[in-house]
């Protein structure tokens, strides 16, 4: 289906009076200071990753990206955010549907609940699962004897990212759904069309651009995410490494370009984001729910 | 279809926002629920619907208990006061919607949806809109596009919420008339919310007239302008006038004068004498009658508004004039309502 031209939504402009402008020379001091801080700590990081990536030419660096342990640490993200994403986004969904579209007991608790790992530490929450799966921990002996590996292996690692990654999809989809209401979906029921049938036809299409919006930065934080995750992995080389990881100990190794090689992929990955997330942003405001916290 | 309420009450987290409500629909009528904010209409229009569930009582579709079908089992057409038209879909697929959701061999091939969905834009006068999107119309077009949507799955029952309220006063009038053409045209049980009793009177056959969670009155136009049957539609449909009377041996008497009327069934003592403004007899003398000195006179539109202090007590009550009656320059105005009822003090 073609999509819709519905009409753009500009963003409003509004010219300011004189009275609240400020003179030529203090706003020139207060551009400067913006651009020079931008500059130093956004864009010379930036510039230093791909310049110390390529520090030994443009073979040196497909050959450090090429090593064993590189090619593992990155199969290793693109799986646990194969994983953690879709997971996500049924999660966020289903509380979002839950918290936008129904009346119930401990809701304002849930709400609160969602944004736990926003405010908890990455590490902390790391630390959680060492407790709960660790071989001191909770669930550690029943694992054990299971002979399930939670800790130091792939599931811990995922789970790891599920949680920390929770928040992005839900909140995005909770203000949006909570604005849209019950109408649509009253409306698709009262014309014969089931449970399914109305999410799939009537409240998924209303939400597409936000949930959008929540699987990108959810995914930029899954493949991102360093401190939960370093908790848990064990760092096994080859095995649990993550590419943030696998970073980390190259560096650590004096390998700088073989760290800054996997740093400048992360980094492409930040910047493609930040540019579909600006073009969703322009393309979608009015439609994007009003929280931008992330 | 005829649909029956039969001793409905809804209650909202124990809160009753519907007291046994009774109310019998004939097929093919038309029916307005008037009412003010927090009334009950439109809870009672969404029980209808199935959107809701009653607390107790139950509700017929002929002589089908419907009270707990689901509202796809129950089939009606909703339409919604914000129009609820899903807006990544065109309008031509909009009115399709109803059909497309169907199962097996009830749902008829795509060609055919087509068909339906431009029959139905020519029915609601939209012909050769089907593909643009609700955000490109206006507001009386989406709501006629709502409409057509929901007759598009022959509903036994058109329920309509407001239908006209998100819309300014010209085109209400307008789609107002549409409306009443197409029930006429069509012939559906029809049910709508209003608040506006203009709407309600001019357009439905009969008005079912409600307050605070109950019906007050049930009747056509006439009925319930002529002969409302308590205070409340009195004051709410209309203008009203009051005055505090007494009921001495069948004549009423305002404080230490009789006025003239005769009320012989009426039980003695105090009582509230109510009247339309405008159904008024004017008197020169006043041997029994109602008279007041002119506190204040405006002129409304055809007719002047003459505001009268009665009594000692000050009493302030309304009447309507001819524009050029002499009576409105004078200071003392007498008069006797034409048209009256009493209700039992309050």
């Amino acid at each position: 289906m073609a999509e819709p031209e519905i009409k753009s939504y500009e963003p409003f402009h509004e010219s300011r009076s004189a009275a609240v402008t400020e003179s030529r020379p203090a706003r020139a001091v207060l551009m400067t200071v913006v651009f020079v801080f931008l500059a130093v700590f956004l864009l010379l990081p930036l510039i230093i990753v791909f310049k110390e990536a390529f520090a030994k030419g443009v073979g040196t660096y497909l050959e450090s990206l090429s090593d064993a342990d590189t090619r593992s640490a990155i199969r290793l993200t693109l799986l646990v955010a194969a994983i953690s994403v879709p997971l996500n986004i049924v999660f966020g969904i289903s509380a979002a549907w839950a918290i936008a579209k129904f009346e119930f007991k401990g809701k304002a608790f849930l709400t609160t609940l969602i944004d736990l790992p926003f405010s908890v530490s990455p590490v902390i929450s790391g630390l959680v699962y060492v407790l709960l799966f660790g071989a001191q921990g909770l669930l550690g002996e029943w694992l054990k004897a299971h002979g399930i590996q939670i800790l130091f292996a792939v599931p811990g690692i995922v789970l790891a990212t599920v949680f920390v990654t929770f928040p992005f999809v839900a909140r995005e989809l909770i203000p949006l759904m909570q604005e849209q209401g019950n109408g649509d979906e009253e409306a698709a029921l009262s014309l014969g069309a089931n449970g399914w049938q109305t999410f799939w036809y009537v409240t998924l299409p209303n939400v597409k651009w936000g949930l959008l919006y929540g699987v990108l930065l959810c995914n930029a934080r899954a493949m991102g995410e360093f401190g939960a995750v370093s908790v848990v992995s064990g760092h096994i080389r080859g095995l649990t490494n993550t590419m943030p990881l696998h970073v980390e100990i190259l560096y650590n190794e004096y390998n700088a370009v073989g760290a800054f090689a996997v740093a400048s992929l992360l980094a492409g990955l930040a910047l493609v984001t930040l540019v579909l997330k600006t073009l969703l942003e322009m393309r979608y405001g009015a439609e994007l729910a009003a929280t931008r916290g992330h | 279809m005829e649909v029956r309420v039969a001793n409905v009450r809804k209650e909202f987290e124990r809160f009753p926002a519907l007291h046994d409500v009774s109310l019998d629909i004939k097929s093919g009528e038309l029916i307005a629920l008037l009412g003010p904010s927090g009334s009950g209409k439109t809870t009672l229009l969404r029980l209808i619907a199935g959107l809701e569930r009653p607390t107790r009582g139950k509700i017929f579709f002929g002589d089908e208990d419907a009270s707990q079908k689901s509202i796809q089992e129950r089939n009606v057409g909703f339409v919604f006061q914000h129009y609820a038209l899903f807006r990544h879909m065109t309008v031509a697929d909009n009115i399709g919607f109803g059909l497309k959701v169907r199962h097996g061999p009830t749902r008829p091939p795509a060609a055919e949806i087509r068909r339906r969905a431009s029959e139905l834009l020519d029915l609601v006068q939209l012909s050769g809109l089907e593909k643009r999107y609700p955000a490109q119309l206006s507001g009386g077009q989406r709501q006629r596009v709502a409409l057509a949507r929901a007759m598009a799955i022959e509903p036994k029952v058109l329920l309509l919420d407001e239908p006209f309220g998100a819309l300014d006063a010209q085109v209400r009038r307008e789609l107002r008339r549409w409306l009443r053409e197409i029930h006429d045209a069509t012939g559906h049980t029809t049910v709508f919310v209003t608040h506006d009793q203009e709407e309600a009177l001019e357009l439905a056959d009969r008005v079912v007239v409600m307050s605070q969670g109950r019906v007050e009155q049930v009747g056509t136009a006439d009925d319930i302008y002529d002969t409302p049957n308590s205070p409340f539609v009195y004051g709410f449909i209309g203008e009203s006038s009051s005055l505090p009377v007494k009921i001495e041996n069948g004549e009423i008497w305002l404080a230490d004068r009789p006025i003239g009327l005769s009320a012989p069934h009426a039980p003695q003592g105090d009582a509230m004498l109510y009247f339309r403004p405008h159904d008024v007899e004017l008197l020169d003398g006043c041997s029994g009658c109602i008279a007041g000195t002119v506190a204040a006179s405006r002129r409304v539109a055809g007719t002047r508004r003459v505001e009268l202090e009665i009594g000692g007590e000050r009493q302030r009550v309304e009447i309507e004039l001819p524009v050029d009656h002499p009576a409105a320059q004078k200071s003392r105005v007498a008069f006797r309502p034409g048209r009256w009822k009493l209700f039992p003090a309050a």
